[in-house]
């Protein structure tokens, strides 16, 4: 015999809402989207619901019933997303979960329940723990779907229908219940019908001819005499590899052997999934009871066993085997589709050799930690602290040229040093500067460009760069801060050597 | 007159093995590849830049590193032509990737290794040269010794790729295991025609050392970018040999 348990979130939207925010928790607000042309309420919280606001209200409407209502955009997809969220959390609960649109979620609880110490008990572990983490929440178990679902959401007071009993638990609820369409509710409202009892015993016959086949179907739905459908959620199943041994290991060839094996297994498995790996953890499980993990990373999904095991085999001396160990775990948390770069791997040509430098870069990260790679683009400003921008990925191209019109020297200084200089006049290249305790003495000279500050950026004085080169044929580039004035004067600084 | 010819190829011939077997590579486009440097080409062997092999460049003060860096960009600018990469690995980098442009290397192509700890760093331009996809590898280091120098040298026989080694203020002038020793000096340039002001970069390029060919030193001028014409200046010294390798 089938148990199935309906579980209802009253205020899914909302509850997910004042878990984000916790300072709306206890105030009135909508979730609202545009539709056709006016501001339409989908969600209301329980205070707001208090005032007579309900979904499918206009908002201006609502705002006149309560002044101080609060306004947030609804994400139309946020429900589903939740409800599969929730659908994967409660497969604690039983193998087969699934979630009901728009705001419950069906198990298949046939032989779960002995497990929990009852089905009353374990009725209550679901309630109470999801109500703990938040939601509100309503549950009841019956034979059918239909049954719990009605009992869930119109029943009085029992939560569980005890087995073959649902009509007794029907009798007393409305039509709406059976979740019928509209038009049929309305027409047994018209009728007088308030309550499933008034015509659950009216001939089959008559009420097809009165409300059609799907009340038939609905009512059978809940009593068991016609079946319904059920679509559990199959949760992805986890890229994990074990491997117990059966003696401890206690040497890096050992190590290595095992990472190569769970290795294989791990890149069938994501090359027949047409996907990558951007990281990957290997647990050793040691027989004192302790764990030791060793974590790479890759700039591009890879599902190369060779180039993860040589990000690996870096990594190796680092592992305390201790006694050894007995069981390893691999892990790859962050898995990316292989898409384009799969085509890549198999073509020989230009396009491979961006592989093999990813895999290079890889290994040089994986030996001196993330960041020491970098690879510019041009940016479109002037200021030379700030007119290369890092490239976010090996396959960034450029979208301007390099501008090659104004001289810019092969080495620039970090931070521009401070030179003592004597220029001749106001605006002229200085004849001398001393850097270091070097006199520099100045032959040739080209000059000024004018860099200003951009000021939404930052605000200070704009830099005269001179392109200068001393007696012995070094060429510099310094640069004098702001203008001559009266009562002082600039100051020079050096900033970088031209080749 | 025959067995002449015929021994004359034949030594030509053998030569050759030699200095395949020394770990002289030669580049396969080395036509192309000379036209660029000039004067300097006659100083390689069979008269071609070596390619696949370690270049060492030594600087002593800033203008000297600032013009290897310019003469080690241009190198790789010919070496990495349309679609190469190059790594440059240091761990202070000074190098202003936007100037990169006016010695024939997109700067976008070059890869910037920032090593932190010293004893990362030859192990990193090691790795970089073992890497076939490269063209080339720039590596700043301070000190090298020779058994270190000989492994990168080594990988680069073993890949084919071009390593150019810079030692930035050595404490000693070690012998290291390289084809070439290069250095680089700037000197006073010319401005172009009557207009005063500062030319195209001049530099005097020393041939130090170089395995099989003949040492040198050339005073050079880096004219318009992507364009490698050396014409040497009008000096009595010109072509004169300093040091033998």
């Amino acid at each position: 015999m089938a148990r199935y348990v309906s579980i209802w979130f009253p205020h899914l939207t909302t509850d997910r809402l004042v878990l984000k925010r916790p300072e709306l928790a206890g105030t009135s607000f909508v979730l609202a989207s545009p539709s056709r042309g006016r501001v339409v309420v989908k969600a209301a919280s329980p205070q707001a619901q208090a005032c007579g606001i309900v979904e499918g209200m206009v908002v201006a409407d609502a705002r006149a019933v309560l002044p101080s209502l609060e306004v947030i955009e609804d994400d139309a997809e946020l429900a589903e997303k939740l409800l599969n969220a929730l659908a994967k959390w409660t497969l604690r609960y039983s193998p087969l979960a699934a979630i009901d649109l728009d705001d419950g979620l069906i198990l298949d609880a046939t032989g779960c329940t002995h497990l929990w110490g009852g089905e009353m008990a374990y009725l209550k572990d679901i309630v109470a723990r999801l109500k703990g983490s938040g939601y509100d929440v309503r549950a009841a178990m019956a034979d059918t779907i239909a049954t719990a679902w009605a009992v869930c959401r119109f029943g009085k007071k029992e939560r569980i229908v005890a087995p073959g009993a649902q009509l007794d638990a029907l009798l007393a609820l409305p039509p709406t219940a059976l979740r019928l369409d509209q038009v049929s509710i309305d027409k047994m409202y018209k009728l007088g019908f308030y309550q499933i009892k008034r015509f659950v015993h009216i001939a089959p016959s008559v009420l097809r001819r009165r409300f059609g086949q799907s009340l038939l179907d609905r009512l059978g739905q809940a009593l068991g005499h016609v079946h319904e459908g059920f679509a559990p959620i199959h949760p992805p199943e986890p890229f994990a590899e074990r491997l117990p041994c059966l003696e401890p290991i206690r040497t890096a060839p050992g190590i290595e052997i095992a990472l190569q094996k769970l290795l294989e297994m791990l890149c069938s498995r994501l090359v027949k999934e047409g996907q990558g790996v951007r990281k990957v953890i290997l647990k050793c499980y040691r027989i004192d009871g302790e764990m030791r993990q060793v974590e790479i990373g890759t700039s591009f999904a890879s599902c190369s066993s060779g180039h993860l095991f040589k990000l690996f085999e870096l990594k190796i001396p680092t592992i305390e085997p201790a006694l050894g160990i007995e069981l390893f775990v691999l892990e790859a948390p962050v898995v990316e589709p292989l898409g384009e770069q799969q085509d890549q791997l198999f073509n020989i040509g230009a396009a491979n050799k961006w592989v093999e430098i990813a895999e290079l870069l890889d290994r040089l990260v994986a030996r001196a930690g993330p960041d020491i790679s970098h690879r510019y683009l041009p940016a479109q400003h002037y200021w030379p602290e700030r007119c290369t921008l890092e490239a976010a990925s090996l396959k960034e191209q450029p979208q301007t040229p390099w501008r090659t019109d104004r001289p810019r020297p092969v080495h620039l200084l970090q931070e521009p040093q401070k030179v003592e200089v004597s220029a001749p006049v106001p605006d002229y290249p200085p004849m001398l500067f001393r850097y270091q305790g070097e006199v520099h003495k100045i032959k040739r000279a080209d000059g000024p460009e004018r860099i200003e500050q951009e000021w939404w950026i930052q605000q200070g004085l704009h830099r005269d760069y001179y392109t200068v080169e001393d007696e012995s044929g070094a060429r510099f580039w310094i640069f004098r801060l702001g203008h001559y004035q009266d009562y002082n004067k600039p100051e020079w600084f050096l900033h970088g050597y031209f080749a | 007159m025959e067995t002449a010819t015929d021994k004359n190829e034949l030594i030509t011939r053998l030569r050759a093995e030699i200095l395949f077997l020394q770990g002289v590579r030669v580049a396969l486009h080395h036509k192309q590849m000379g036209t660029g440097l000039g004067p300097v080409q006659d100083a390689f062997p069979q008269g071609a830049f070596p390619v696949g092999a370690m270049h060492e460049f030594i600087s002593t003060d800033q203008g000297q590193s600032a013009a290897t860096s310019g003469f080690m960009a241009a190198l790789a600018g010919f070496l990495m032509k349309q679609d190469g990469v190059c790594l440059w690995v240091g761990m202070q980098r000074t190098v202003f990737p936007p100037a990169l442009s006016f010695f024939g290397v997109a700067p976008e192509r070059v890869i910037f290794i920032d090593v932190k700890k010293e004893r990362d760093l030859l192990w990193m331009i090691e790795e970089g040269l073992r890497c076939q996809a490269l063209s080339a590898v720039i590596g700043q280091v301070q000190e090298i010794g020779l058994t270190a120098s000989r492994r990168l040298q080594l990988a680069c026989e073993q890949s084919n790729v071009t390593g150019l080694l810079h030692r930035i203020n050595p404490r000693s002038m070690n012998p290291v295991a390289a084809v070439c020793r290069w250095q680089i000096s700037p000197l006073p340039t010319e401005g172009q025609g009557e207009l005063p002001g500062i030319g195209h970069p001049r530099w005097n390029v020393q041939l130090l050392k170089i395995r099989n060919g003949h040492p040198g030193s050339w005073q050079v001028q880096w004219d318009n970018q992507n364009l490698k014409s050396i014409i040497t200046q009008d000096s009595p010294g010109k072509g004169q040999l300093l040091q033998a390798g």
